[in-house]
């Protein structure tokens, strides 16, 4: 059990994946602009990341592995994720309308993010098991949403500070993103 | 097994597994879209601008067609011409679209409002706005950091050299962009139509009203008691007008009596006067 926790923990904060492993900055800096987007766009990936790692799981340990093909890894998940956006997709907007129209086009900028692919390929690098690649997943994806709900949280106060014109935009985002990286490499060796 | 082949296998088979897993749930969870939709959203002019009331073009375009309640004549800067085919393709009544544009319901110049408090912080009225409600003496009126001229997305406002904003009435689209964005809720859609309107949005009392400001509503009621119409009201001590009642209205004699002119003609009025 304290294996499971310390695995959880460490995703959603010492090895935060935008924070300190610098994945998913695309997304990072895009959506932080708005804090209700940001809490959409974090549960999106939560759980997508969390239902493409199963899939993932299973196909490396279950096809890939035993036919030797493990070199085949990146290529596989990345069309296993990509589709599996597109299936969900489909799925949800048939039978959670709400949900679809809260997350309708966060889905598809998910289809081929470097996060998304990330954690179903440390998952089988690490060789965990498949508990733990689930919780490995759920805690990289919680980790994430945090970095982004925090930095739009940021951003949103933002708008009322005196910034100097050539920082302005997407220049001050990424000195407060240092500092916030700078302020997550304090929780390394916790564990 | 040599392992070419079985690369070729194994993407093909995964690839073809999405492929069909993919296809199968097309067909299962199929959306009967409505092909009305997608020609509703060629019609509107796509700028995304939000003045509907929806997120975007392609979301009023499902809400005109699938809800009824919804009416064809939202699209501010489509006006008549797109309220019209868009009522023709889902059936509804085109009402007349009426052009509307940015008033500022505030006349309190530099020289005219008095100013109590410096003010040396970020130039933004919100920012501004925080600190004792601003630099001016009224807390109801203009704070003159231009919130609306950033925001306005066609350029139709400037800051006016007398430190108020000055709306551009042939650029206006009445998006109403400005009119969400200003902290003190003073500037209004007016129609091109309306014959008067007040402005001011001071609720202090007419003595301290006057103090801060020489263009204020001070309240007095001159303007209600000299409108055979009824169309002007009073509200915690600022006039209000009807613009319903108001619009037929060619007299100007609500306009003569204000002490303060702070009631005055949007439309020429005096013009109008002549011709009826």
């Amino acid at each position: 059990m304290a294996d499971y926790l310390a695995l959880f923990v460490g995703a959603v904060i010492i090895n935060n994946f935008v924070l300190t492993k610098f994945l998913g900055l695309c997304i990072f800096f895009g959506i932080s602009k708005n804090l209700s987007a940001s809490v959409g766009m974090g549960m999106a990936v939560t759980s997508v990341m969390t239902m493409s790692s199963i899939l993932a799981w299973v196909v490396y340990f279950f096809v890939l592995q035993p036919l030797g093909l493990t070199f085949l890894t990146t290529i596989v998940f990345v069309v296993l994720t990509a589709s599996f956006v597109q299936l969900l997709e489909l799925v949800i907007k048939k039978q959670a309308p709400a949900l679809y129209n809260m997350w309708g086009i966060y889905l598809l900028l998910i289809a081929t993010n470097c996060i998304v692919l990330a954690v179903p390929i440390l998952n089988v690098e690490n060789s965990y098991s498949f508990l733990k690649s689930i919780v490995f997943a759920i805690g990289s994806g919680i980790g994430f949403a945090l970095a982004l709900i925090l930095m739009a949280s940021l951003r949103e106060k933002l708008a009322y500070a005196d910034v100097p014109k050539p920082l302005q935009g997407i220049g001050i985002a990424f000195i407060l993103a240092g500092m916030l990286s700078l302020a997550f490499l304090g929780f390394s060796g916790m564990l | 097994m040599n392992t070419p082949v079985m690369i070729v296998v194994v993407l093909v088979g995964v690839g073809a597994f999405f492929g069909i897993v993919l296809a199968m749930a097309n067909k299962k969870f199929a959306m009967e879209a409505n092909p009305l939709i997608e020609e509703v959203e060629d019609i509107l002019p796509k700028g995304q601008c939000g003045a509907c009331g929806y997120a975007g073009c392609a979301k009023y375009a499902e809400a005109v067609v699938e809800d009824p309640a919804v009416p064809p004549n939202l699209c501010v800067p489509g006006k008549a011409a797109v309220a019209q085919k868009v009522a023709e393709l889902t059936g509804k009544r085109a009402e007349a679209t009426e052009p509307k544009y940015a008033f500022l319901k505030c006349r309190g110049t530099k020289t005219a409002a008095l100013v109590t408090a410096e003010y040396e912080g970020v130039p933004d009225c919100a920012a501004a706005k925080l600190i004792l409600g601003g630099p001016k003496g009224c807390k109801f009126g203009c704070i003159g950091f231009g919130n609306c001229v950033k925001a306005c997305p066609f350029g139709a406002l400037s800051m006016g050299a007398d430190g108020l904003p000055v709306v551009a009435k042939d650029i206006c689209t009445g998006c109403g962009k400005c009119v969400q964005t200003c902290p003190q809720s003073i500037i209004a859609l007016e129609s091109f139509e309306a014959p008067v309107e007040v402005a001011c949005s001071s609720h202090d009392k007419g003595a301290v009203a006057r103090k801060l400001c020489k263009n204020a509503c001070i309240g007095c009621g001159m303007c209600m008691r000299n409108c055979a119409h009824g169309a002007i009201k009073l509200e915690k001590n600022l006039a209000v007008v009807d613009a319903e009642i108001c619009r037929e209205c060619t007299e100007a004699a609500c306009l003569a009596k204000c002490p303060t002119k702070a009631i005055g003609d949007i439309v020429n009025i005096h013009a109008m006067a002549k011709t009826a």
